[in-house]
């Protein structure tokens, strides 16, 4: 019988890797988010264009062909990146699209009166976005970024194949060291579960947190 | 490195190869999704409690966890329990399975939104309850769905290179062969980036009208 602590180790290693990208790609990602998001609404023309452009290339293209381009061509344009960097790069640009749209749907569902009222306490803009709109506009969006960062961590084993070793890619090295398949890969279902669930639960946590206090002010 | 045009002529055969097998899979995929999300949508109606809640508990395994680790997973633990797959036929299962978790929502929406009298107009015509399903809900709460489904569909094909990773020899495959026999990278990687740009800008216009045709269900 092969001895499974030493092959869990690997694997939990990968785990760290795995958990590393995850967070790093989400914060890149919900930057992102919002500066296309917000770009999309902007007064500027080009400013609309230019996030469009980003939305529609991004979302266009899969998160594996961009991860192969920002590991394999951008060196020949003179950026070269390890793994990890490409890795974040990717994930985070590539979800930061999706996000992106959700951004202005949310912000676009929040009512006239609301805007109404900040020329009538005259706010100027940015007030009104920072006080008034992007809070309300929060919470609405808190439920798909959730979703948003479950698809961040599932694309993450895709890194794998850029030579990162995250979980996917520590449990193809348990596999071929041991012959064994099942092991290794129910165990890495199992962890990506777990890491799914985590971010359902906490999201959830934070909605509820949230939406203290606003019984009755929002319908 | 400079672009080169001759280059790019002298892989286009062997990528145009690859674009098939893109296709086929999408295709084989998309049938399946359809046919999968069907079945679990209705299995997670079913009167008998512990049948809904355990295709419930898979179907959402199967969401919380990468496409990747599931393609893994069908590649090479099925063999050592006797059931041995081509790729491309272990390809198309990863990919139905998966998006058949997600087109299982849409569906649910869809019959959702049939409204209550339909069911007991049928029940008041004593019709079975095949009958009711086949007859008076699924015409009903289908055609509004077709732009969402149509949605995973494209998300799908946009995931398809991850199967290179378990040697199906679509797009990205037979790009990444060729980078690897000339050593160039940018144009392979490029054109397999602008075919699927492409494709899905094109598929974007298709949506555009089937969500003009059949108008828009929650997802």
């Amino acid at each position: 019988m092969t001895d499974w602590s030493g092959y869990l180790s690997l694997i939990l290693q990968g785990a760290v890797v795995t958990v590393q990208l995850t967070v790093m790609g989400s914060a890149l990602a919900l930057v992102m988010a919002f500066v296309a998001g917000l770009g999309r609404l902007s007064r500027f023309a080009g400013l609309r264009w230019l996030a469009t452009a980003y939305i529609e290339f991004f979302r266009g293209t899969s998160i594996f062909v961009q991860l192969f381009f920002a590991y394999f061509v951008l060196p020949f344009a003179g950026i070269s990146l390890t793994p990890l960097q490409a890795g974040v790069l990717a994930l985070g640009l590539n979800v930061g699209a999706y996000a992106a749209e959700v951004v202005r749907g949310a912000i676009l569902s929040i009512g006239k009166e609301q805007y109404e009222a900040c020329i009538a306490l005259n706010l100027s803009r940015w007030q009104c976005m920072r006080r008034i709109i992007v809070p309300q506009a929060l919470l609405v969006m808190l439920p798909t970024f959730g979703n948003n960062a479950i698809e961040l961590l599932k694309a993450t084993s895709v890194v794998s194949l850029i030579s990162l070793a995250d979980m996917t890619f520590q449990a193809n090295i348990v596999r071929s060291q041991t012959g064994n398949t099942l092991f290794p890969f129910a165990t890495i279902l199992i962890l990506y579960f777990a890491f799914a669930m985590i971010i359902t639960f906490s999201i959830r946590a934070l909605e509820r947190r949230m939406a203290r206090g606003l019984d009755g002010v929002r319908n | 490195m400079e672009w080169d045009w001759n280059f790019v002529w002298q892989i286009m055969p062997t990528l145009i190869e690859g674009v098939k097998i893109t296709i086929l899979a999408t295709l084989l995929g998309s049938v399946l999704a359809a046919v999968v999300g069907l079945g679990i949508a209705l299995g997670r109606r079913s009167p008998n409690r512990i049948l809904a809640r355990g295709i419930g508990f898979v179907a959402e395994f199967i969401r919380g966890t990468p496409l990747l680790v599931q393609l893994y997973f069908i590649f090479y633990v099925l063999p050592d329990i006797g059931i041995l797959l081509s790729p491309l036929v272990a390809g198309v299962i990863g990919l139905g399975l998966h998006y058949g978790t997600y087109t299982a929502e849409v569906y649910r929406a869809g019959i959702d939104n049939v409204p209550r009298g339909q069911w007991e107009a049928a029940k008041a015509c004593n019709l079975s309850a095949r009958q009711t399903w086949t007859r008076v809900i699924l015409p009903q709460a289908i055609p509004p769905m077709i732009p969402a489904l149509a949605n995973y569909f494209i998300a799908m094909f946009k995931e398809t290179p991850l199967l290179s990773a378990i040697t199906v020899l679509e797009l990205m495959n037979q790009a990444k062969s060729v980078a690897n026999t000339y050593y160039r990278y940018i144009e392979p990687i490029t054109l397999v980036g602008a075919f699927f740009l492409a494709i899905s800008l094109v598929a974007v216009v298709l949506l555009r009208w089937l969500e003009h045709r059949y108008g828009r269900v929650e997802r």
